[in-house]
């Protein structure tokens, strides 16, 4: 698996280019780390990737997973996985039933949908919390959540919008770690945008400098 | 921008086009026609001005243009002031969901029933003169006009009543959306006392936010019906109770004068709005003059406490008249001077029960129609916007507050004939969709800020978790949103349930409602009946309320970030 | 022998029978919608009654389309007249008189003439000139039936007023002692507009002329004394003449509530009926001046694009029937009086209408004088806008 990024470039309504086109390759299992001045538009450039991209902004170049272009395809059928600061648990949905939301149709039955879902909780270290009110949970606890409730989705790559930086210190260690253990074991291509050097390191992976476009 | 979008956008706005716009522009074109003598009906073929020569003939024109001027910009400057005072001096000592909590009944009971109870609370044998008369020694009722006189104070009042909670809520939530207390203490560090801070810092920055409201209530205050009756003077009356009389005269002929009525009562709302527009101005070049003086003695102090005094009064006048009407359904005998009724009775209730459970029936068939309609169009422009990931262009903004500017005597008439000839008048149809062009914007106003303050990035999880739109409006979207869309129903229930004009004119009469059953009863001899209606009536948006309180509590019981305690 | 069968056989097959056989079986099924002043609880009982009556009795439904003024019903066959929807209208049946009908006449708008196809209309005496086929003036024509008698009434209530006045004149003088405490519906009421009838004809040189539609040379001199009588009397009228309740039941609020001490009606069992309801004190009583009061009857009519016009005669001829007037008259349901002429009415008709009940402050027939005739509709129409161009300002 592997995502690859073409001379990607996004212009905002009125025509200005938020930063230099930007052509990258992610091998699967790899973080490769973008940093940049805040305002350039690295959450810009995660929401083209993403599918997500506001109406007004104009994007050019393409978006491959494993070599198939995805530029045109909305959202839901890119299986890229997105990862904020916040967890962003759907708040109306039970601890299980959030990462359930995300299981693939294709695995049918309740039985086996459930096993699923408490796999990954357990894993998470959150086993037995499956009716659980996510806003019970602890800031780790919901971290693990969202990033269980993505991984279940079965993504085909991973954007990680300085998922980090919320967290405070001791925990944000913790996380990292089981982030990207979760992503090397999976083999999945992970882009995270952060201006935490620290998240850079721990990833080990290379790091691009997001460069603001010269003005026109 | 996907197919699925454009598609929804374009039922969108064809559902606008044709259900909201058409329907006011046919009703003010037929208008218009009649009050240029254009009514083939009548054999008037040849455009004229003698309809408006005949109306400024009518006995009382006069009185009824001044009337009408002063109740409602009497009124609604009124009710500015004591918003605006009463927020500024207890601002700070109010949690917003206890104000909004506190606000809720007075927003929820229709006009025309809390004029049925102001009516007896005001009157010389009512209610208040009931409680003065042993210390005033009255035994026979002061001959003094409080209800019904002639400079219409009594339907200033029960605008005010029901005006003063509307903006305390506008201003309160606009408010939620400024740092008041940083920039309170910031001027309050430069020498500027409280009051002065507000009108100088604060209001500068709410106007903006509540100017649009302003006008629907300054539209609503110059051109009510139904209040107007029953509190308003009678002889003559204001222009738009005296135009609705005329539609309604014995002779046709006055068919004609009364649409040129009609036409001159939309023309004051639209002067009206182009006079606030020009005040506005003025008052931004004054303003801006004042504060550049940097004076800093005046003090507002007293005029704060004034204000908050008298609204105190007015809503506690208002309770006092929504428990008349309770206490008159249950009474038998209650003459003057009797501070509680002499004997007790459950016959108002009993007696009247068919008609009452009709009218019930109908008003919430009406209410549910209206509502569902308009949530769903409401849900749906929402939707098309999310979809189409744009913003509300100004214009689609303007759209939707179109019809609570246009008086409804201004096109209802006209809409009539329209509806006439497509055979749609005097069925339920025809009133669901009147009602309908009044209810969503209530609707889509309260549904707007909610949904627009969901979390984006949690519909982009959803949607990188393989949610396609469908799946992202209903199973996330709507639950998180479930407690403003009950709320935006529950507005409009109350909206619905208050419709009088277009529930008269479009159902024929027919369609008895609690609206038009309490204004009709309300002319009648018997309070206790009548009592029972208005309590009916202010009974069911109150439920409706209840409901959209309680229904998310209990649905999102084990869901905090739910329940309200903390906004997610 | 043979002859009296031909004549039971031609009797049984005449036209009007057969036809009303036909009518009530088109009627079958039909929901009348009855368009009535809806201000006065017990009429809107009687009205549910007879829905139910006729209902069970023809299968056919009635609702009460609840008016404030009967002048919205016409008003709607106007405005469908004007949309070219002359079938299937919205108003089946009017409760009215005087000028709307007029109006509704003269502008074409009334099914009919019907009221001669009605069986139970041999119980009415429709000679010309009688009370039943003249509304105010204006002859009948069949275009509307009878249903209930009206007789212009003032209440007062005898616990707090020893002596009421005695003629129109005396209320003058009557108001001088008693400022504020008494008025008259708004005259753009009917309420209203036959106080001022009332006391035009007890005032005028020559009551005759009111027979005849009224000129500007008729009206003038006729109506002078009125406007110096109501000149006199207006200053000490409740709120000093500056307004007026609405209608007549608003008045008999003021009257109940203390605000005046004199209300008025056109049903003389209307007192005795509100204190039934405890909608007045059990010391309320009824009076007429001297000289007798205006009396007219109330008619139903029927559009001429009703949608269900079998339907409503089934229901105007169902008011007629003896036993019908004798339940309205019955001062516990209505207590107005019955249109049908006692002359025609068999024993036991006559028995059940002498059998009713009683009550204090129902008014014999003997306490209400006699009867004063209707103006024609345009003394109404005129005496109205003079009113409002004198007074309304």
């Amino acid at each position: 698996m592997s995502l690859d990024l073409d001379a990607l470039c996004i212009r905002s309504a009125d025509g200005v280019s938020l930063f230099q086109p930007l052509t990258l390759h992610v091998p699967a299992g790899k973080v490769v780390t973008v940093m940049g001045p805040s305002g350039v538009g690295k959450s810009t450039l995660l929401d083209a990737i993403g599918g997500h991209l506001a109406h007004g902004f104009h994007m050019s170049g393409t978006v491959r997973l494993n070599g198939r272009d995805v530029t045109g395809l909305p959202a839901e059928a890119r299986r890229i996985g997105l990862l904020f600061q916040d967890a962003l648990m759907f708040p109306h949905l039970s601890v299980g039933d959030n990462l359930a939301f995300g299981l693939p149709a294709s695995l049918r039955g309740r039985a086996p949908r459930r096993a699923a879902v408490e796999a990954a909780l357990s894993q998470a270290g959150l086993a037995g919390l499956y009716e659980r009110d996510p806003a019970t949970l602890s800031g780790g606890q919901r971290a693990r959540a969202a990033l269980m409730r993505t991984l279940l989705a079965d993504p085909a790559a991973l954007l990680l919008d300085e998922a980090f930086s919320k967290l405070d210190a001791g925990l944000r260690g913790e996380m990292r770690a089981f982030t990207f253990d979760h992503v090397t074991s999976r083999a999945i291509p992970t882009l995270m945008v952060t201006h935490d050097p620290d998240d850079a390191t721990a990833a080990g992976g290379p790091v691009i400098a997001l460069k603001a476009a010269p003005p026109p | 921008m996907n197919h699925d979008g454009r598609l929804l956008r374009a039922a969108v706005l064809a559902g606008i086009g044709l259900g909201l716009i058409t329907p006011i522009v046919i009703g003010l074109w037929e208008t218009g026609r009649a009050a240029f003598g254009i009514l083939p009906a009548l054999g008037q073929e040849v455009a004229s001005l003698e309809p408006w020569q005949a109306l400024a003939a009518l006995p009382g024109i006069g009185t009824s243009l001044r009337l009408t001027l002063i109740t409602g910009f009497g009124s609604t400057l009124l009710s500015l002031l004591l918003a605006t005072g009463f927020c500024a001096a207890v601002h700070a000592r109010m949690r917003p969901s206890a104000g909004a909590q506190m606000l809720t009944p007075f927003l929820a009971i229709p006009h025309a029933a809390m004029a049925v109870g102001l009516a007896f609370v005001l009157a010389p044998s009512g209610w208040i003169a009931r409680m003065l008369a042993p210390l005033a020694g009255w035994d026979r009722p002061p001959d003094i006009a409080t209800v019904h006189d002639g400079w219409g104070l009594a339907l200033m009042i029960g605008l005010m009543v029901k005006e003063v909670p509307f903006l305390l809520l506008v201003i309160l939530s606009a408010l939620g959306q400024i740092p008041v207390a940083r920039h309170m203490a910031a001027g309050r560090a430069l020498g500027y006392g409280r009051g002065i801070v507000w009108i100088k810092i604060i209001m500068p920055q709410v106007w903006p936010l509540i100017r649009l409201p302003v006008w629907v209530v300054l539209a609503y205050a110059l051109s009510v019906v139904d209040m107007a009756i029953i509190l308003g003077p009678s002889t003559p009356p204001t222009l738009a109770v005296a135009v609705t009389r005329w539609f309604t005269d014995p002779d046709p002929a006055m068919i004609l004068p009364a649409s040129a009525g009609a036409i001159v009562q939309a023309g004051i709302v639209a002067l009206a709005v182009a006079l606030m527009l020009v005040a506005e101005a003025l008052g931004k070049r004054l303003g801006r003059w004042w504060l550049r003086r940097g004076g800093r003695g005046l003090s507002a102090e007293p005029g704060l406490w004034a204000a908050s005094a008298v609204t105190m009064a007015l809503m506690a006048v208002g309770v006092l008249a929504m428990v008349s009407l309770v206490v008159w359904s249950l009474a038998w005998r209650w003459s003057y001077p009797q501070i509680l009724p002499q004997s007790w009775s459950l016959k108002p209730w009993t007696g009247a029960q068919d008609g009452w459970m009709r009218a019930l029936a109908n008003t919430l068939l009406l209410a549910g129609a209206t509502v569902g309609l308009s949530l769903a169009l409401a849900i749906a422009w929402l939707e098309g916007e999310d979809r189409a990931r744009r913003a509300r262009a100004p214009w689609a903004e303007a759209l939707i507050y179109l019809p609570l500017l246009i008086p409804q005597i201004g096109f209802l008439y006209g809409l009539n004939v329209g509806f006439l000839q497509i055979g749609l008048s005097g069925g339920i149809i025809a009133v669901i969709w009147a009602q309908a062009l009044f209810v969503f914007p209530y609707v889509m106003i309260a549904l707007s800020d909610p949904w627009r303050a969901l979390d984006p990035r949690v519909i982009r999880v959803a949607a990188a978790l393989g949610a396609g739109p469908g799946r992202r409006l209903w199973a996330v979207k709507l639950p998180m949103l479930i407690r403003p869309i009950l709320t935006a129903a529950a507005i409009g229930v109350s909206v619905s349930v208050a419709q009088y004009l277009p529930t008269l004119f479009m159902g024929a009469g027919r369609i008895a409602t609690l609206t038009t059953e309490a204004v009709t009863l309300s002319s009648g001899s018997d309070r206790r009946v009548t009592g029972v209606y208005a309590s009916l009536q202010a009974g069911l948006p109150f439920a409706a309320y209840l409901a959209a309180f309680l229904i998310p509590a209990i649905l999102h019981r084990n869901r905090r970030a739910l329940t309200g305690a903390s906004a997610p | 022998m043979k002859l009296s069968l031909v004549l039971a056989l031609s009797l049984l097959a005449s036209p009007a029978l057969a036809d009303w056989q036909q009518t009530l079986q088109a009627a079958r099924g039909q929901t009348v919608y009855w368009n009535a002043w809806g201000g006065d609880a017990r009429t809107n009982a009687f009205i549910a009654w007879v829905g139910d009556q006729t209902e069970a009795r023809y299968g056919v439904r009635v609702e009460q389309a609840k008016l404030s003024d009967t002048a919205e019903a016409v008003t709607r066959v106007i405005s469908e007249k004007a949309a070219g929807q002359d079938e299937g209208g919205s108003v089946d049946l009017i409760w009215l008189n005087g000028p709307n009908f007029l109006a509704m006449k003269d502008q074409g708008l009334l099914h009919g003439p019907f009221v001669a196809d009605l069986p139970n209309a041999r119980y009415l005496d429709l000679a010309p000139g009688s009370a039943a086929s003249v509304d105010f003036t204006v002859p009948v024509d069949g275009m509307e039936s009878p249903w209930r008698l009206a007789r212009f009434v003032f209440t007062y209530d005898s616990a707090r007023v020893a002596e009421p006045p005695r003629s129109m004149a005396a209320f003058v003088d009557w108001a001088a002692a008693n400022p504020g405490r008494v008025t008259h519906p708004d005259p753009s009421n009917f309420m209203g507009a036959t106080f001022l009838k009332q006391a035009l004809i007890e005032l005028t040189p020559d009551a005759s002329v009111l027979q005849d539609p009224a000129t500007e040379a008729t009206f003038d001199a006729a109506t002078a004394p009125l406007w110096d009588w109501y000149d006199a009397l207006r200053p000490n009228l409740w709120r000093g003449g500056e307004t007026y309740p609405a209608n007549e039941s608003v008045q008999q609020q003021l009257l109940n509530d203390g605000e005046v001490d004199i209300a008025m009606s056109f049903d003389p069992a209307s007192a005795a009926a509100a204190i039934a309801d405890g909608l007045l004190p059990d010391s309320a009583r009824v009076f007429v001046p001297e000289g007798g009061s205006i009396g007219n009857i109330s008619f139903v009519a029927i559009p001429y694009n009703a949608a269900n016009a079998e339907g409503a005669e089934v229901v105007a001829n169902f008011l007629l029937d003896p036993a019908t007037q004798a339940h309205m008259q019955n001062i516990e349901v209505l207590g107005s009086f019955s249109v049908l002429d006692p002359a025609r009415l068999d024993e036991a008709a006559k028995a059940a209408f002498a059998a009713l009940p009683s009550a204090p402050a129902l008014p014999t027939l003997a306490d209400l004088g006699p009867t004063l005739l209707e103006p024609h509709a345009s003394w109404m129409t005129r005496l109205t806008e003079e009113w409002t161009r004198r007074y309304v300002k």
